[in-house]
This record gives C-alpha cells, sequence and structure tokens, in this order.
C-alpha cells in the first residue's frame, strides 16, 4: 500500500486547522463548505462523554446537506433572526496532532478554543475542545469530522446561530 | 401602572373575546400572579417516571417558583415533594437527578428523611426535648405537591388547593398522550438523553401559543425550510429523500393545508392542531415497526393509533406533546421576558431504532438553540417583546376565525386549523386562572382563592 503521511507534514494539519477557524469567521462558507468530505460530518454533542450513536439528539449533527442548508439561509434576506447580523471569531489554542494513521492518509487533530458569537449589542462566550478528524490525499485535505465538545453543552443556550 | 394584585375586574379587562391587552405579555407584576396563581392551580408536567426508573431515583424541577423534587420511593410510586429540608430550608437535594439510596440526608445539619418525605431522625435530638419541636412544621417533613397523578408515565401536580381534579383539568385532551404511549408496541415510552435548553428571551405565553399558529411556518420558516426544498428540487427525480429533508419540507405547505389540517380545542386552554391530518403525516414507512405494531394491536387499532398525525396538543399551560414525532416541549417561565423550553426525546419502548432516530433528528432541526427554525421563531417571538412596547394600540388580535357564538357555546370543539381559537382558549384558562385576587390572604400555597376550571 502506498504510503501518503509524507505528503502532509504536522504543521500543514495545523495550519489547516487555523484555516478552517478563519473561513467561518469571515463568513467564507463557500470556501469553507468545501473544506469537508462528501461524508463529512460537522457534530457537536448535546453530553459530555456522548459517544458516536448515542440514543439520543446533538446541538449540531450536520452532514453537508444541512451545512448547505445552513449556509445558503443565512444569505437568504428572509432569514429574520439575521436583521441583525451575527458575526463570530474563534480564538483557538495551538492544535496538537493526536494520530496519525500513514497508512489511511488520516489524522486526529484536538483544538481547545474559544468561541465568541456577537449579535445586536449581545456577545455570547463560549469554551471548548475540537476534535478535527482529517483525510488527506493527493495534498488536499478534508474533514471527515469535526467534532465540538462544548464546555456548556448541557447548559440553556440562547440563539447559536454560527458555528464553533 | 395598574395594580392587579388586589384587582379581579383589572384582570379580566385585559382579555377581551378577540384580543389581549399587551400587559399580559409585558407586565412583571402579572408574571409573579401567573406563577402563583395560574400556574400553581393549574395540573403542570414535572416529569416523566421513566427518568425514575429505580428506588431512591430524583429528578429536580422548579415549576412556578416551587423547588420540586420527583422521587421513587421504596414502594415503586413516584411521588413529587418540595425540595426544601424542614429544619432551615435548604433544598433536600442539590443535583438536577441521580440516586439518594434509602434515605434523604440534608446536607446542612444533616436531619435524615424517608423516601416519602417523612422526617426520620435529626442529630442529637435531646435537643429538641421541651420543646414544641414535634408539633410544629419541621416535625412533619417534607412536604408533598399537594395533589400528583401519573398518566402513562407521565408525572403532573398540582401546587395549590385551589383548582379541579386532573381527570376534569384535562379531560379528553389526554387522547394525545395515549396516542403517543399507544405508538410503543409496548404501550411504554422512555425519555431518551437529556433534553435540548433553549433560552427563549420572550415571554412564555408567546410560546405556547406559536404551537398551534398554523398561519406562521410559511412565512417565517421560508428562509430554512424553503431553502431546503429549493436545494431538494436540485437533485434528480429518484435520489432518495433524506430524513432531514421529509422533516424540513411539510414546514413550508401552503395555508391551504395548514387550514384543512383543523385544530380542536379543549376547556381550560388545552388544544391541538392536526386533527385530520398534519406536517407529519406523509414519513416514510418503517416496514418492521408496522408490522410490530400490527403484531401487537392488530391491524385496525394499528392503523388507528398510527393514522392519528396530531401536530402539537398544548397541555395548558406548560406541556407541548408532539406524539408523531415522540418529543415533548415543556415551557420554563423564568421572568416576564424570559422563557426556558426544554425539548425531550422520547423512545418507542419495543420499538426499531429507527423511530428514535427520526425523533431525535427533528428534535434537533426544530427545537435545538442551534435550529435555523428555532431562530426564526425566537427572532419573532422578540420582535413582538420590543414591538409590544408602542403606544396607539395596546391590544394583540386574536380575531381570525372568530365569531359570536363562542360566547355561548363555548370554545370546545373542532374548528379549521388556521384558526386563532386555541389562542382564545388560552387566555379563557388565563382569565379563569388569573381574576382571582378580590379577596388576597395568604398562606400555604393557595396566594388566594377562587374557582378555576369553570371556562367562564
Amino acid at each position: 500500500m502506498r504510503v501518503i503521511h509524507a505528503e502532509v507534514d504536522d504543521g500543514t494539519l495545523i495550519a489547516f486547522v487555523y484555516h478552517e477557524a478563519r473561513l467561518i469567521d469571515e463568513k467564507r462558507f463557500d470556501e469553507w463548505y468545501e473544506l469537508y468530505a462528501d461524508d463529512g460530518r460537522y457534530w457537536m454533542p448535546l453530553a459530555r462523554g456522548q459517544g458516536e450513536g448515542a440514543a439520543h439528539t446533538s446541538l449540531f449533527d450536520e452532514d453537508k446537506l444541512l451545512l448547505k442548508i445552513r449556509i445558503e439561509r443565512l444569505r437568504n434576506p428572509g432569514s429574520y433572526s439575521q436583521a441583525h447580523p451575527s458575526w463570530c471569531q474563534h480564538i483557538l489554542q495551538a492544535p496538537g496532532v493526536e494520530s496519525r494513521d500513514a497508512q489511511k492518509g488520516t489524522a486526529v487533530l484536538r483544538t481547545p478554543f474559544m468561541y465568541l458569537e456577537y449579535q445586536q449589542d449581545r456577545q455570547e462566550v463560549y469554551a471548548g475542545v475540537a476534535w478535527h478528524h482529517l483525510r488527506h490525499a493527493g495534498g488536499k485535505i478534508l474533514i471527515v469530522s469535526k467534532k465540538i465538545e462544548l464546555l456548556n453543552c448541557e447548559a440553556a443556550l440562547p440563539s447559536m446561530q454560527l458555528f464553533p | 401602572m395598574t395594580e392587579y394584585r388586589h384587582s379581579a375586574a383589572a384582570i379580566r379587562a385585559l382579555v377581551r373575546d378577540d384580543a389581549v391587552h399587551r400587559d399580559v405579555y409585558l407586565n412583571p407584576e402579572l408574571f409573579d400572579l401567573e406563577m402563583q396563581r395560574l400556574w400553581r392551580s393549574a395540573w403542570t408536567y414535572v416529569g416523566h417516571d421513566s427518568q425514575v426508573p429505580n428506588v431512591g431515583d430524583f429528578y429536580t424541577v422548579e415549576i412556578a417558583r416551587q423547588p420540586l423534587l420527583m422521587l421513587r420511593g421504596s414502594d415503586g410510586a413516584v411521588r413529587v415533594l418540595l425540595n426544601r429540608c424542614a429544619h432551615k430550608g435548604a433544598k433536600i437535594v442539590g443535583a438536577p437527578s441521580g440516586n439518594c439510596g434509602k434515605l434523604l440526608r440534608c446536607s446542612y445539619h444533616g436531619w435524615i428523611y424517608a423516601l416519602d418525605g417523612s422526617l426520620r431522625t435529626v442529630p442529637l435530638k435531646s435537643g429538641y426535648a421541651g420543646t414544641r419541636f414535634s408539633e410544629s412544621e419541621s416535625a412533619r417533613g417534607l412536604t408533598p405537591a399537594v395533589d400528583v397523578a401519573v398518566y402513562r408515565g407521565f408525572v403532573f401536580v398540582r401546587l395549590s388547593r385551589e383548582g379541579v381534579s386532573f381527570e376534569q383539568y384535562f379531560g379528553d385532551s389526554l387522547s394525545s398522550i395515549d396516542n403517543l404511549a399507544d405508538r410503543s408496541p409496548v404501550g411504554r415510552l422512555e425519555v431518551a438523553g437529556p433534553p435540548l435548553r433553549f433560552m427563549h428571551n420572550s415571554n412564555w405565553k408567546m410560546f405556547v401559543e406559536n404551537l398551534n399558529d398554523t398561519m406562521h411556518p410559511m412565512v417565517a420558516h421560508e428562509s430554512s425550510a424553503g431553502t431546503a426544498r429549493d436545494l431538494w428540487r436540485a437533485q434528480p427525480p429518484d435520489a432518495p429523500k433524506p430524513m432531514v429533508v421529509e422533516q424540513f419540507l411539510p414546514f413550508v405547505s401552503n395555508y391551504e393545508f395548514f387550514d384543512k389540517m383543523g385544530v380542536k380545542t379543549y376547556d381550560n386552554g388545552h388544544s391541538y392542531t392536526g386533527v385530520n391530518f398534519s406536517i407529519h403525516s406523509n414519513y416514510s414507512v418503517i416496514p418492521e415497526y408496522a408490522a410490530q405494531m400490527e403484531a401487537a394491536y392488530g391491524a385496525e387499532r394499528a392503523r388507528a393509533i398510527l393514522g392519528e398525525s396530531r401536530h402539537n396538543t398544548v397541555y395548558y399551560p406548560n406541556l407541548t406533546v408532539k406524539g408523531a414525532i415522540q418529543t415533548i416541549r415543556v415551557v420554563r417561565p423564568v421572568a416576564v421576558d424570559r422563557t426556558l423550553i426544554e425539548s425531550f426525546t422520547l423512545r418507542l419502548v419495543g420499538a426499531p431504532p429507527a423511530l428514535l432516530e427520526r425523533s431525535a433528528t427533528y428534535n434537533r432541526l426544530i427545537n435545538a438553540p442551534t435550529s435555523v427554525v428555532g431562530h426564526d421563531d425566537l427572532y419573532c417571538y422578540r420582535a413582538i417583546q420590543e414591538g409590544l412596547a408602542a403606544d396607539g394600540n395596546e391590544w394583540v388580535s386574536l380575531q381570525r376565525n372568530y365569531s359570536d357564538r363562542e360566547k355561548e357555546a363555548g370554545l370546545a370543539g373542532i374548528h379549521n386549523g388556521t384558526s386563532e381559537v386555541s389562542m382564545r382558549g388560552q387566555f379563557r384558562a388565563w382569565v379563569a386562572g388569573m381574576a382571582t385576587g378580590e379577596t388576597a390572604r395568604t398562606g400555604g400555597l393557595g396566594e388566594s382563592s377562587g374557582v378555576r376550571g369553570a371556562c367562564e
């Protein structure tokens, strides 16, 4: 089997995680969408320690179709909740490469973060840990899964309209 | 500002047959009175007995500003006690849920209670010798809720001595809970995981009214469900319809659809939309489940159970049920302009996992604080909360399909789905529960006297 590990060094993977956050913060959502693999998942569990396939719901559990619906909706002038547009800011701690699989060309990165979402004189502050499961081939890196463990996942939350 | 506490007449003047005064959404004194009168004399939903399956299991919650403890006793019965130590008033249980073992012990001075709330022991009891301790409130232990009813696993309380019996309060509206539980091949439900908790900066009644408001989806949800529809249109005709598309699309059905859906109203503020069909009617069939239901109930009864697809049932004031998709939403008012909505996913015991996946998906898409549907609903509630400050028109219209016949004939019955009759029914119940202030008195949980249940 071809070893593709060497195509992408750790620094490139780490830069990718920073780049992903920047695209959201700058509302470059079409470019952001393209970072996700066709089978990609954007997931924010509802419970601490919630495993894959837990028998209950989540805060986000988006495939590419749901991401596309969100992105298109944000552009729709009929999105009343965006009468005052939301803006967000990610502040990332240095991502750490937790593991790599040379055979499969996959990597897992862990990134503690703060996430601020602002709308109409109100600014919400969130924190958590993001887990990026990445796949790289031919020099291109794709997100297979971004799992966001929100510090206050079980708290009563206001509208969260963008993407931690 | 009008003083409402001591004037039933002032409260009655807020509700016309076909309109309500803005103060019902804006006035903090009315909010206090709602918590003291309406919410305590009503039957309110506490939790589901599947949340406390074993002896000593507890679940704590606050209703109408009362700290409550739902607890499975040594005898297997579910009780609801006020979560307040009989000594100095500390909450006897601090955790949101868990198991307390065979006894409850106060964290402060170690007073110990049996699981039925009776006081078992007090440390260094000799210190009370010669005092009037044994005749006092303290010796009686934890105060039970005035009345408790468990219906198909749903635990309800009444916190005031005012009010009517459980059966009289809900009447035939309980058929929606029956239909929800009957959807399990063994007739049982379980709460599946923690609730989605969405804080709304708006009055609780806006949320409750909205659940049977069928004139808003095609407007407020065009940007979300309409986007899903438009993206779906671009797919080839033979592409399999994803579950999320199946769930989003009916939100942007036309007016005729929602009108023909029908709404059924009951006394005491209860109602449901989707008498004839609903946005949940055309979900894809899960053959394994259909076969299970038929085996459990027989073909005819199974068809009748699954043929119901009620949209939202409002159990006024704090529970709303979606039987056809097995989710419930619990209304927790915090302040006059602040309301927590907790949305629970229910598992149909014995049914295939695909049913739970469908419920969990729907709950997330529609009820989560991250929901694109919920964002626009909340925007509209907030717009009302701010817009009602406008002077010049102090009234909120509830006139759609109003007729003077409602005065004599009452509101109970089946109506066209886009009627605002369910909201008129809620405000009749509101007045009955609120306009009781002529003879205000203190003591106990019954803040004032009055008769409720009779929709005048």
